[in-house]
C-alpha cells in the first residue's frame, strides 16, 4: 500500500493535499479503497456547499457497503471530481490522483496542521 | 479472529490473496481479485468457491424418510437416490428455521445441507422435533464443500473425475473419484444461476488442499477464478435467490417468501403445516418481490423503506446491490400484496431521497 509523504491523513481514512493557495484536495486512502472493495458510486456535494470539520459531505458505495465521507477540515467546496460520475472505479485504481473527491477553499489553514502525517497514519491502520 | 473456525482450504485462500472476514463463525474469504472480476468470471468462464462453512446433517435409519418429511416442507418421498431437493424447515408458527438442500444418498440415508450460521440451531431443533426417532448426526466437521460455477465448469472438472459430468443434470448427483480421491459427491447444484457443481469431500478420505490445487490447475486455461462470499452474494441476488437472514428469517413464512412451490401441504404431517394451511386459507398480506432501479447509482440496501407512488410506506428492502452484469440497482424486499405485481412502480428511500423502482420477477439479468 502506498501513502505519499506529502499528504496529510485522518483517522477516517481520508487524505488532504495542501495546494498552497488556500485550497486543499480531499480523497480516500489506498487502505480505505482496498477495504471497501469495488466502488460503484460516489455521491458528492455541490460546488459552493460549506462543511464543518468532521461533517458528512458525501457517500461512497462499494458493491457491498455504503460509507459516509467526513470532511477532514472546514471549508467550502470549490470543485468536485465530475469524472467519478462515470468512472467511480478511479477511486480504486488511483486513490491519490484520478480518484480525488473534492477541492475545498480552506476556512482555517491552521487546521491542516492538526492532521496526521503519513507515518502517523500508517501506525493506526 | 482467534475464536473463528477455519476451513481446510485456509492456506489456499492465503496463497490466493484472499481478504478474510467472519461469516457464520468461520474465517471465510470475502474476495480475492475483487467482486466485479470474480462475478464476471462466473458469468463468463468459471469460479471456485469454498463453501465448507455450510453444515451437513445426516438423517439415517428405517424412519429416515418419515423424519425428513416431518422436518421439511417439500415432499421428500419424491426423491430417489441421486436426487437433491430444495426445501425449508418451519417452526409451528410458520416462521422459517432455515432453507436447505435435501440429498437422498441411499434408501434410509439423507443428507441435509444447511446454512453455516444456522447449523447449531438447526441441529438442536431437528433433535427436538424427531417423533419418528430417526438417527440425526451432525457431520459438518468431517465434510468440506467446494463449488465450481460457470459455463466452463464441465470442461474443467471433466479432467479430474471418472464420472460423465454431462449426464449429471441439475439437482442430481453422483458419487465418484475426483482429483484422485474416492467417494466425492458431485452435485449439479449451486447458488449462482450458472451451470456448476458442488463437491462434497470427506476430509478423512481426501486431502482438501490437493483437491483445491488440482481444480485451480485444471482451470488455469479456462479463466477459473477463486471467488469469495462477496461475489456469491451478488451472483445469487442477480438470480433473485433468497438468502437466509436477509430475505427469509424466523419472522417470515414460506408463502409470503415465494416458497409456496416447495411447500407441499398435501404430503401429510410436517412441522408448521397447520399454521401454513391457515395462512393459505386467509391469504397473505405481504410478499417478497424483486425490483430494479433505472440507474446504477440508485442502489437498494437492506432495511431501506419502500413506498407506494402516492407516498405510503408499503414495505422494506431485504437485499440489494448494484447488478454487476447489467448496470442498474437490484433488490428484494417485502411489500404489501397489492403492490407486488410485476411492473408496479414503487419508491425506495435512499438516504432521505425517494427513487423509483419497478417490481420485476427475477432473474434480474438476461439469460442465454
Amino acid at each position: 500500500m502506498n501513502f505519499p509523504s506529502e499528504l496529510k491523513y485522518t483517522k477516517e481514512h481520508e487524505w488532504v493535499r495542501d495546494n498552497g493557495d488556500g485550497t486543499a484536495t480531499v480523497g480516500i486512502t489506498d487502505f480505505a479503497q482496498g477495504e471497501l472493495g469495488d466502488i460503484v458510486f460516489v455521491e458528492l456535494p455541490d460546488e459552493g456547499d460549506s462543511f464543518e470539520k468532521d461533517e458528512v459531505f458525501g457517500n461512497i458505495e462499494a458493491v457491498k457497503t455504503v460509507s459516509e465521507l467526513f470532511m477532514p477540515i472546514a471549508g467550502e467546496v470549490s470543485e468536485v471530481n465530475e469524472n467519478l460520475a462515470d468512472n467511480p472505479e478511479a477511486v480504486n485504481d488511483s486513490p491519490y490522483e484520478d480518484g480525488w473527491l473534492v477541492k475545498i477553499k480552506v476556512s482555517d489553514t491552521s487546521e491542516l496542521e492538526s492532521l496526521m502525517s503519513a507515518d502517523a497514519y500508517q501506525e493506526i491502520i | 479472529m482467534s475464536d473463528l473456525k477455519q476451513t481446510p482450504f485456509f492456506n489456499c485462500h492465503h496463497a490466493a490473496g484472499a481478504k478474510l472476514i467472519d461469516f457464520g463463525g468461520f474465517e471465510m474469504p470475502v474476495q480475492y481479485a475483487g467482486i466485479r472480476k470474480e462475478h464476471a468470471a462466473v458469468r463468463e468462464a468459471a469460479g471456485l468457491f469454498d463453501v465448507s462453512h455450510m453444515g451437513e446433517i445426516m438423517i439415517t435409519g428405517p424412519n429416515a424418510l418419515d423424519a425428513v418429511q416431518y422436518l421439511t416442507v417439500n415432499d421428500a418421498s419424491k426423491l430417489v437416490p441421486g436426487k437433491a431437493q430444495y426445501s425449508a424447515m418451519c417452526y409451528e408458527n410458520g416462521g422459517i428455521v432455515d432453507d436447505l438442500l435435501v440429498y437422498m444418498l441411499a434408501p434410509e440415508k439423507y443428507m441435509l445441507v444447511v446454512n453455516a450460521s444456522n447449523k447449531d440451531k438447526d441441529y438442536d431443533w431437528m433433535i427436538q422435533n424427531n417423533p419418528h426417532k430417526a438417527e440425526i448426526t451432525d457431520f459438518s466437521d468431517d465434510m468440506c464443500l467446494l463449488a465450481v460455477q460457470g459455463p466452463k465448469t464441465d470442461d474443467i472438472l471433466a479432467k479430474l473425475t471418472d464420472r460423465d459430468l454431462s449426464a449429471i443434470r441439475f439437482y442430481t448427483f453422483e458419487t465418484g473419484t475426483f482429483a484422485g480421491f474416492g467417494n466425492v459427491i458431485l452435485s449439479a447444484t449451486g447458488y449462482t444461476g450458472e451451470r456448476g457443481f458442488e463437491l462434497y469431500i470427506n476430509k478423512n478420505e481426501a486431502d482438501p488442499e490437493t483437491v483445491w490445487n488440482r481444480i485451480m490447475e485444471a482451470g488455469a486455461d479456462h479463466g477459473l477464478q477463486p471467488c469469495g462470499l462477496g461475489a456469491r452474494d451478488t451472483l445469487r441476488l442477480e438470480m433473485g435467490y433468497a438468502l437466509y437472514g436477509n430475505d427469509i428469517t424466523t419472522e417470515t413464512h414460506p408463502l409470503e417468501a415465494g416458497l409456496g412451490w416447495i411447500t407441499k401441504v398435501d404430503k401429510g404431517e410436517f412441522c408448521g403445516r397447520e399454521k401454513i394451511m391457515e395462512i393459505k386459507e386467509a391469504g397473505i398480506s405481504r410478499k417478497l418481490v424483486g425490483f430494479v432501479t433505472g440507474s446504477p447509482r440508485d442502489i437498494p440496501r437492506k432495511d431501506y423503506a419502500l413506498f407506494s407512488e402516492s407516498g405510503d410506506e408499503i414495505g422494506f428492502v431485504t437485499s440489494g446491490s448494484q447488478s454487476i452484469t447489467e448496470s442498474k440497482g437490484i433488490g428484494m424486499g417485502y411489500v404489501k400484496k397489492e403492490f407486488s405485481s410485476p411492473e408496479t412502480v414503487i419508491h425506495i428511500e435512499i438516504r432521505g431521497k425517494k427513487v423509483p423502482a419497478t417490481i420485476q420477477r427475477p432473474p434480474f439479468i438476461k439469460r442465454n
